[in-house]
């Protein structure tokens, strides 16, 4: 009888306690991520600092000083000697300037079908799930640059002008930034899987040259590229015979591109399992078909994000044609600026800060795709 | 029919030419080859055309010719008067100066932000991610802009300056910073420096050997320190003080146009360079970063518990255990960063930085020696890629994993 008094039997379940505050919510994530020691609240404090100096004249320059309306350089010069902001009116005054540069106004349509052209066969190509595939890889790498030659260049037949010629002289802009770009990684790719396959051959002298013209274009920079399809190029071609501006360096671009290419799509050739090669050759299939059928389907599945990666680069690079005389976006900013309409000390940063957005977003929602297809492509080759 | 019964009597099988893929294989690449030679014929054969028409004489002579323009920046004697080979030569040896800077600050930056990716800190974590996404995803040629037009313009002009301890100044000329003067004597530091290199080195071999027999460390990088700078300024000290500081002499007095830094007192680091230097180590830095990032999560995290596991703190492990598993890993992408760093110094041609590529436009303009300026241009970077992936390759082979 005593001894039952000694132990307790709980009947019931005991109530739940909330968690300590400490260790949830909001005040729980701060302290284990950001106070969760002496040198970590330093640090934290540090980066606060850090991001709010940067973060901070930003803001006050592109929003909050900023001038979005006005006629000329009156509307964005500094007020009562205060700070100027951003001037976004004069990128709103130069904007068709910066999209289709000095292309002329009453052509400038083209430019529109074209672009409008090129995200309706991207779009459904980059997603994955959409149907015809192969219709629309065809579309866009064989029918879209010929209706694009044609709509940007112009087309008359014999003396019946069916669109007037635009010399590539006036071309400039986003325009420029993107025809160099796209024609450069398209061009180059049927040029880098045939390197590719040339570096991977086991006939000596094939891979010798394959592995001479990659190390080289690889080895030697962009900029000195263009200066040779610039200044050599005419020199190689016999008499008489020129060249277009943009074509010669659209076909440096290609050239050096694809050499990178070529090392992306070698890459994906060596992930490929021996055991694919052994099958194809066991069915009796001849090196092309081997490579048409088997190896390069799945290969070039996975170089996708490198492509991207290549692409990229190389959207980047594209600002470098400025440097022999060429207006791509950047260039068609950098020569805005001696404009005496718009000439303002905020002028120059509100290109730049303009500039930078636009390759930021493309650049970055490429980098997104890559990253997501990827993820998509990680089916169990890599090993 | 007839060719098998040929098989079973034991005589060779003869397959058509056509399909016999050592047949082919040759005939493949003599097109190759046949193709090749021609179109270098063809180039070959029209360039000589091109330049007899256009009285352009080919060679090498030019280089000797005086170049008549001027630099603001050389590492070796240079003027008016010399020849087109000393621009050319100057050229190069800024192009390798800017490389340098460059890598060193580029690896810097690239380390420590690619570690502040892998941070627990929220905050560190973020500003690494940010900057690492904001900066590669912008070209490096609007970067260089960035830095030259913009950043550059809004310090304070040529009759003022921004000092940091009185001893590093900036304005819009560059930044000033007090040049070493040697007297004689000096001479001694450098012996001392050279001295406590080999010392250091035997101390490092001596160390390694007694930790190997008996277990017991050496702190040999302060004792290394300690021998590479220690002895030179005792050097210097016991030499009675053979080295001053020139420093930069800013004129604040007298008629407005003297004001400022006068000239030829002291270092000039033209703004150019800075601008070149911040644009090209920071853009580099976005990438070193992520392949930092890459290579340390690539060591698997058992090799982090198994090294706390024998007692390892937490410095020690990232020093003995990560670190040196990572770098196998960093140092292949890592080389190519740095190749395309140097590659990439080529832009300083758009701010009229004296580089190579600089200094060879203006020969290419002034000689219109189009063949040669380009074939150096191409061969020099070439050598420099070439020499690099040679010194990486070396040096990976020493990392590189050794199997038992």
């Amino acid at each position: 009888m005593a001894t039952t008094d000694l132990f307790h039997i709980r009947t019931e379940e005991a109530p739940h306690m909330p968690a300590p505050i400490s260790t949830t919510g909001v005040i729980g994530w701060m302290r284990q991520n950001l106070f969760s020691s002496i040198s970590n609240t330093v640090l934290t404090i540090i980066g606060i600092l850090i991001a709010y100096s940067l973060i901070e004249p930003l803001i006050q320059f592109a929003l909050i000083d900023a001038v979005w309306t006005g006629q000329n350089r009156e509307a964005c010069l500094p007020q009562d000697g205060g700070h100027s902001g951003a001037c976004w009116a004069y990128v709103k005054a130069y904007f068709p300037q910066f999209i289709y540069g000095r292309y002329p106004s009453e052509e400038v349509w083209r430019v529109d079908i074209v672009y409008a052209l090129f995200l309706l066969l991207l779009v459904p190509l980059a997603i994955p799930n959409v149907p015809f595939k192969r219709l629309n890889a065809i579309l866009f790498l064989i029918v879209f640059p010929v209706i694009a030659y044609f709509l940007l260049t112009g087309l008359v037949i014999g003396d019946l002008v069916v669109l007037p010629i635009v010399e590539t002289a006036v071309w400039g802009g986003l325009l420029v930034t993107l025809v160099i770009a796209v024609t450069g990684i398209v061009a180059s790719l049927p040029l880098g899987i045939a390197l590719a396959l040339g570096r991977r051959s086991k006939m000596p002298i094939i891979r010798t040259v394959s592995i001479v013209f990659i190390e080289f274009w690889r080895g030697v920079p962009l900029i000195t590229v263009l200066f040779m399809s610039s200044v050599m190029l005419p020199l190689f071609l016999p008499e008489g015979v020129t060249f277009d501006k943009l074509l010669r360096v659209l076909i440096g671009v290609t050239l050096f591109s694809a050499a990178y290419m070529a090392e992306v799509v070698r890459g994906g050739l060596q992930a490929i399992p021996k055991g694919q090669y052994e099958g194809a050759m066991a069915l009796g299939l001849r090196f092309w078909p081997m490579m048409y059928l088997i190896v390069l389907p799945q290969a070039l599945k996975l170089v996708i994000p490198g492509i991207v990666n290549t692409f990229i680069g190389l959207f980047k690079d594209t600002t470098l044609v400025l440097i022999v005389g060429m207006f791509d976006l950047l260039g068609q900013i950098q020569s805005s600026f001696t404009d005496p309409t718009w000439s303002t000390p905020s002028t120059g940063h509100t290109g730049y800060l303009f500039a930078a957005m636009v390759f930021w977003c493309f650049c970055f929602g490429m980098s997104r795709y890559s990253i997501f297809m990827e993820n998509k492509l990680h089916t169990g080759h890599k090993r | 029919m007839s060719v098998m019964e040929q098989d079973s009597a034991g005589a060779p099988a003869r397959a058509s030419l056509m399909n016999d893929p050592k047949a082919r294989g040759i005939f493949y690449q003599l097109v190759l080859v046949v193709a090749v030679v021609a179109l270098g014929y063809f180039i070959v054969s029209n360039t000589i055309t091109n330049l007899e028409r256009q009285n352009i004489a080919s060679g090498w002579s030019f280089l000797e010719n005086t170049a008549g323009f001027g630099t603001n920046q050389s590492l070796v004697p240079y003027s008016e008067t010399s020849s087109y080979g000393r621009a050319l030569y100057v050229g190069f040896l800024n192009t390798l100066l800017v490389a340098a800077i460059g890598v060193f600050f580029a690896t810097l930056i690239g380390f420590i932000v690619g570690i502040a990716r892998l941070s627990n800190n929220w905050v560190i974590n973020r500003l690494a991610y940010c900057y690492v996404e904001l900066v590669r995803n912008i070209p490096l040629l609007l970067q260089i802009f960035f830095w030259y037009f913009a950043v550059l313009r809004s310090i304070p002009g040529k009759r003022e300056k921004w000092s940091i301890f009185d001893t590093f100044h900036l304005n819009i000329g560059g930044l000033r910073l007090p040049k070493p003067v040697w007297e004689i004597g000096s001479e001694w530091m450098g012996y001392a420096l050279i001295l406590g290199i080999i010392a250091s080195f035997f101390v490092t071999r001596w160390a390694r050997k007694r930790q190997e027999d008996t277990g017991q460390q050496f702190p040999v990088f302060w004792s290394g320190v300690g021998l590479i700078v220690g002895v030179p300024v005792i050097t210097y000290f016991v030499t009675g003080m053979p080295m001053t500081l020139e420093h930069p002499n800013f004129v604040e007095s007298g008629p407005i146009l003297r004001q400022g830094f006068e000239l030829n007192v002291g270092i000039n680091v033209i703004p150019e360079f800075l601008a070149l230097t911040a644009a090209l180590s920071i853009y580099t830095a976005s990438f070193i970063a992520e392949i930092v990032r890459a290579g340390i999560q690539a060591v698997s995290h058992g090799q982090t518990e198994a090294a706390h596991a024998l007692g390892l703190r937490n410095g020690p492990t990232l020093r003995l255990v990560i670190i040196p598993q990572a770098m196998r890993v960093i140092i292949p992408p890592l080389t190519s960063q740095y190749l395309n760093l140097t590659k990439n110094s080529s832009l300083a041609v758009a701010i009229a930085y004296p580089d190579l590529v600089s200094m060879g436009g203006t020969v290419l303009n002034q000689t219109g020696q189009a063949i040669e300026i380009i074939g150096i241009w191409m061969a020099v970077y070439l050598s420099l890629s070439l020499i690099t992936s040679a010194f990486m390759n070396w040096y990976n082979q020493r990392m590189a994993l050794v199997e038992r």
